[in-house]
């Protein structure tokens, strides 16, 4: 039980979180994809909380505000999806050309 | 090694197991719903890593907030949107997807040659274990006060923009329909003047309006 498993796993986390972003059409599995990007990177931090500072845990308090901030961040991205929607009568990412220049 | 140790690895493997065949069904299978309840498995298994990590307060919460929160958000976002379309196929679908998985394997290779080249400096301080919650609330309201109370109004930004954001703006036959019984700016007493002498016609008084007319 060393630190490196838990980075090397928080790797292989980070690594299908973008693969499932790049390539899902559905625009729920994109924010679906996104929460494993961001577990990956909690992952990592509690490790390094562990193992690099286990007296004074500051990476514990990270991982708490980043919880917080996927818990905003799912839900403003459900109301866009929602939105989007509404207005396109679909969820496939190849058909949206909003934000695009 | 005793068996504590034993102990440990045989369950950080379950769980590593667990949490990547997840992963990968939540990304690979058709069916969307099922990845949305292989997301709480994953949620789960990290929650469990948490704990293997000495901080049962933040596996807690994760279970607490991923998987009864944004987990069920998710799944109500799915049955919201609730359209069985077959996607039109793109041409040469494969080559993106490729790519994705080359750039994706040599970003995992050095992200691990990276770790297990790296000299970490291991500390051999005593770990905080079941006092964590009261570090973590001593951390919060002291020196990460400021973050905290900008997390909040974060929070409250976040749930006014989700809620105007997912609103319906008007219903658009119930609006018409008013708008044709009752024009606005009109006194409703006296309905059958308004309709003799329809608004934008040039001649308000019957007086004059015959000889205008055929002229």
């Amino acid at each position: 039980m060393t630190l490196q498993y838990f980075l090397i796993l928080a790797a292989a986390l980070f690594c299908i979180g973008i693969y499932g972003l790049v390539t899902s059409r559905n625009a729920i599995r994109v924010l679906m994809s996104i929460e494993l990007l961001l577990n990956a990177v909690n992952i990592n931090l509690m490790a390094f909380s562990n193992y690099l500072d286990p007296a004074g845990i500051k990476g514990q308090v990270f991982t708490v505000f980043v919880i917080t901030i996927a818990a905003a961040e799912a839900a403003v991205g459900l109301a866009i999806v929602l939105s989007i929607y509404r207005n396109r009568d679909t969820v496939d990412m190849e058909q949206f050309n909003l934000l695009k220049w | 090694m005793n068996l504590a140790d034993g102990v440990q690895i045989v369950s950080f493997g379950v769980l590593a197991l667990m949490m990547l065949g997840a992963a990968l069904g939540v990304v690979l299978l058709e069916n969307i719903v099922y990845s949305a309840f292989l997301l709480g498995g994953v949620f789960i298994s990290i929650a469990g890593l948490y704990i293997l990590l000495n901080a049962g307060f933040v596996a807690a919460a994760q279970v607490l907030i991923y998987v009864g929160a944004v987990n069920v958000l998710i799944l109500f976002g799915i049955m919201l949107v609730n359209k069985r379309q077959n996607f039109v196929p793109l041409r040469n679908a494969w080559v993106g997807k490729a790519t994705t998985a080359v750039v994706c394997l040599g970003l995992f290779a050095l992200l691990g040659a990276m770790v297990l080249s790296t000299p970490w400096a291991i500390s051999t301080a005593p770990v905080a274990g079941d006092t964590s919650t009261v570090v973590i609330g001593l951390h919060f309201f002291s020196d990460f006060l400021l973050p905290f109370e900008l997390a909040s109004v974060l929070l409250l930004m976040a749930l006014i923009g989700a809620i105007v954001l997912a609103r319906r703006e008007f219903l658009p036959d119930a609006l018409e329909r008013e708008q044709t019984q009752q024009p606005v700016l009109t006194l409703p007493e006296r309905p059958r003047e308004l309709a003799s002498a329809a608004p934008g016609s040039p001649d308000r008084t019957l007086g004059t309006s015959p000889t205008k007319r055929n002229v």
